[in-house]
């Protein structure tokens, strides 16, 4: 065990560091990228854009660059070229908010995605199963974008059920917590209820033929006691890769179509601005936000896996 | 042997398949007794898995179709709806598969295992339960039960899962109890310690045992009786004696023909029975091996009764229109057929 979190403690740095390289590479390849104009405004003068490179030491070479913006990141002084904000108060401040967003959600796909890819296994061919998948390609192919708008349309601006955008912090009120991230939450998981039910789906099914199961039927146990223990507890395992990777980047900023859409003030907001502003310091600590928890989470997956099969051993 | 404790009587299964109907078992009709180990022999797809599974009920699905009966103890298990067949399943009627590499579940302890089917029958609380595992486990011979209750299957040797599946198979003493090619995945060694262990736990109490095999051997050692299946019906049956002092079926002379012997110089080729089984979805009018049977004759077209042919043994039956005199000359010439020669006596 501890040679497993060692080994991934350092794949993890050497992850982030790669990166935080490519990323930084990036806008050095970028045709008229010049941060130093951005800063200095839309009407600055040619010495005023000067000054402003010299201060914040674009004229430099690249690696001193690289090194600076590394270290001012690892400091908590960074601040993005836009707003003059710092970067690291702002990824406080609004990861609660991603949060909010993305665990409930999770929980949510999770749950249904078990529960429907569960029910069309047990009915494979049938109507429930045929129905399911149609949903399931409707959930998988519709853009969040869309979906998202949709369901605000319908939901907020039609019906009136929910509000239309927006964010109440869960600690000053739950209800209106709950209240205002209702379709967020339906948004995001719509496309991994559809995607993860048939995962699970054709896993149950090929379980289904084993002769484990057969034994257990043969046990005299109940169909439900040999769905449960034994066709369900071998078909989770796909889904917890999936899962973990799934998560991470959502935890990282992914969800950012669907906090733009509804306005909420997250990880992911901020993020979808800074990339329209090229904005190099909060891009950089978001991508290697998302490769901490891409990291983090595939290490937990693997103990998780290790956990529901003790044929597995965890080694780095 | 007097009271019966299994009677299946006409039973038919067949299957939906896309190329049509596939009649897996057409007509079988035997009877176990208390005490007594039947032995149910053939080639693979002659329908003797098929038989056993579906007096579990493990043969049940939207494709399958059944008729006839099977009744343990008076309960029909054909028609028996779901919950009494899983009251029954595990308790009155238990199995052993041929693989138990992959018949325990792999992300569960063994104990648990055995644990769990005896919770599916009985109130009794875990604990108890896993004591329970692990008294069944020392009983099969596995030693260290109680440190090796804790193992996962993958632990074990493919003879020692083998033997976790005999106590989860005995844990309710069952009073049948279904072998389906128990030694089958199993080395040579290992083989005959497994058949020792089902035969003194199964023959400790009156139970009935249905040995199913392709393994002519096994079969001289355990069984009292045996069943010849061929294309899903049965084409022979007597005792261990009749069958292979005097087989009456053309197909049981082909199958005793084809065990190599110590007592005889060894065959420069193995023999074997030429051709291949029919297709059970479109099976040949009358009796089902005349397409192979050297010994075909005109009547053949017309499928022969499983009916008793010597008056001299009445619990010998065959399906076969030949006369039981003219089998004896035509067995005496090939030589090799019967485990004595001219087993006319």
């Amino acid at each position: 065990m501890t040679r497993f979190i060692t080994r991934r403690a350092f794949s993890a740095i050497l992850l982030l560091f790669a990166t935080s390289v490519v990323v930084f590479g990036i806008f050095e390849v970028i045709p008229s990228y010049n941060p130093a104009r951005a800063i200095a405004g839309r009407n600055a003068t040619a010495t005023t854009v000067a000054q402003v490179s010299e201060k914040f030491g674009f004229d430099k070479p690249i690696y001193v660059q690289y090194g600076n913006t590394m270290k001012l990141i690892f400091t908590g002084q960074v601040i993005d070229y836009s707003d003059n904000l710092n970067v690291v108060d702002q990824f406080s401040q609004r990861f609660p908010v991603t949060l909010s967003l993305v665990v409930p959600a999770a929980i949510l796909w999770m749950l249904a995605a078990i529960l429907l890819g569960s029910l069309s296994a047990l009915r494979a061919g049938g109507l429930l199963d045929r129905g399911l998948m149609v949903a399931a390609i409707v959930g998988v192919s519709i853009p969040v974008f869309l979906l998202a708008a949709v369901l605000l349309y319908a939901f907020a601006f039609r019906l009136s059920w929910f509000p239309n955008t927006g964010y109440s912090p869960l600690l000053s009120n739950p209800a209106q917590w709950a209240y205002h991230l209702v379709l967020p939450w339906v948004a995001i998981a719509a496309l991994s209820i559809g995607f993860y039910s048939r995962v699970l789906r054709s896993n149950a099914l090929d379980v289904i033929n084993q002769d484990f199961v057969r034994t257990a039927r043969a046990k005299g146990l109940s169909q439900r006691q040999v769905f449960v223990r034994h066709v369900l507890r071998n078909s989770l395992m796909p889904i917890v890769t999936l899962f973990g990777l799934d998560f991470a980047t959502l935890l990282g900023g992914a969800a950012l179509v669907t906090e733009t859409v509804f306005n909420l003030p997250g990880i992911g907001q901020y993020e979808a601005t800074a990339i329209g502003n090229l904005d190099v310091p909060p891009i950089m600590v978001g991508a290697m936000f998302t490769a901490f928890f891409v990291v983090l989470f595939s290490a937990l997956s693997d103990v998780v896996y290790a956990l529901l099969d003790p044929r597995i051993r965890l080694t780095g | 042997m007097n009271e019966e404790l299994l009677e299946i009587e006409d039973l038919e299964v067949s299957f939906a398949t896309e190329d049509g109907l596939l009649r897996a078992v057409s007509g079988v009709s035997f009877t176990v007794s208390r005490g007594e180990t039947v032995a149910i022999v053939g080639e693979s797809g002659s329908g003797k898995s098929v038989t056993v599974m579906t007096l579990m009920g493990l043969t049940r699905s939207p494709n399958s179709r059944f008729e006839g009966t099977a009744r343990l103890q008076g309960e029909d298990l054909i028609s028996a709806p779901e919950h009494v067949l899983e009251s029954i399943r595990g308790k009155e009627i238990a199995m052993i598969f041929q693989d138990p590499i992959s018949a325990l579940s792999p992300v569960q302890r063994v104990g648990t295992q055995i644990a769990e089917q005896i919770r599916a029958h009985e109130k009794i609380s875990k604990a108890e339960a896993r004591d329970r595992a692990i008294e069944l486990m020392g009983r099969v011979g596995i030693p260290n039960a109680k440190e090796r209750v804790r193992a996962y299957p993958h632990e074990f040797s493919g003879g020692m899962r083998q033997r976790v599946m005999i106590a989860m198979a005995l844990s309710l003493s069952p009073s049948v109890l279904i072998a389906d090619e128990p030694t089958t995945a199993l080395d040579v060694t290992i083989q005959a310690q497994i058949l020792s262990e089902i035969r003194r736990l199964s023959t400790d109490d009156d139970k009935g045992v249905i040995f199913v095999t392709h393994d002519l051997g096994v079969v001289a050692d355990i069984a009292d009786r045996v069943l010849v299946m061929y294309a899903g019906r049965l084409v022979e049956q007597g005792t261990v004696d009749e069958i292979f002092y005097d087989p009456q079926h053309p197909y049981t002379w082909g199958l005793l023909g084809s065990v190599t012997r110590v007592d005889r110089d060894p065959p420069r080729r193995l023999p074997a029975i030429p051709g291949q089984p029919p297709s059970l979805v479109r099976a040949p009018q009358g009796c089902p091996f005349q397409p192979r049977c050297p010994h075909a004759f005109d009547r053949c077209r017309e499928l022969p009764p499983l009916t008793v042919r010597l008056p001299e043994a009445p619990g010998h039956l065959d399906r076969c229109w030949l006369e039981p005199s003219v089998k004896r000359a035509k067995r005496e010439a090939a030589g090799r057929i019967g485990l004595t020669e001219g087993a006319a006596s």
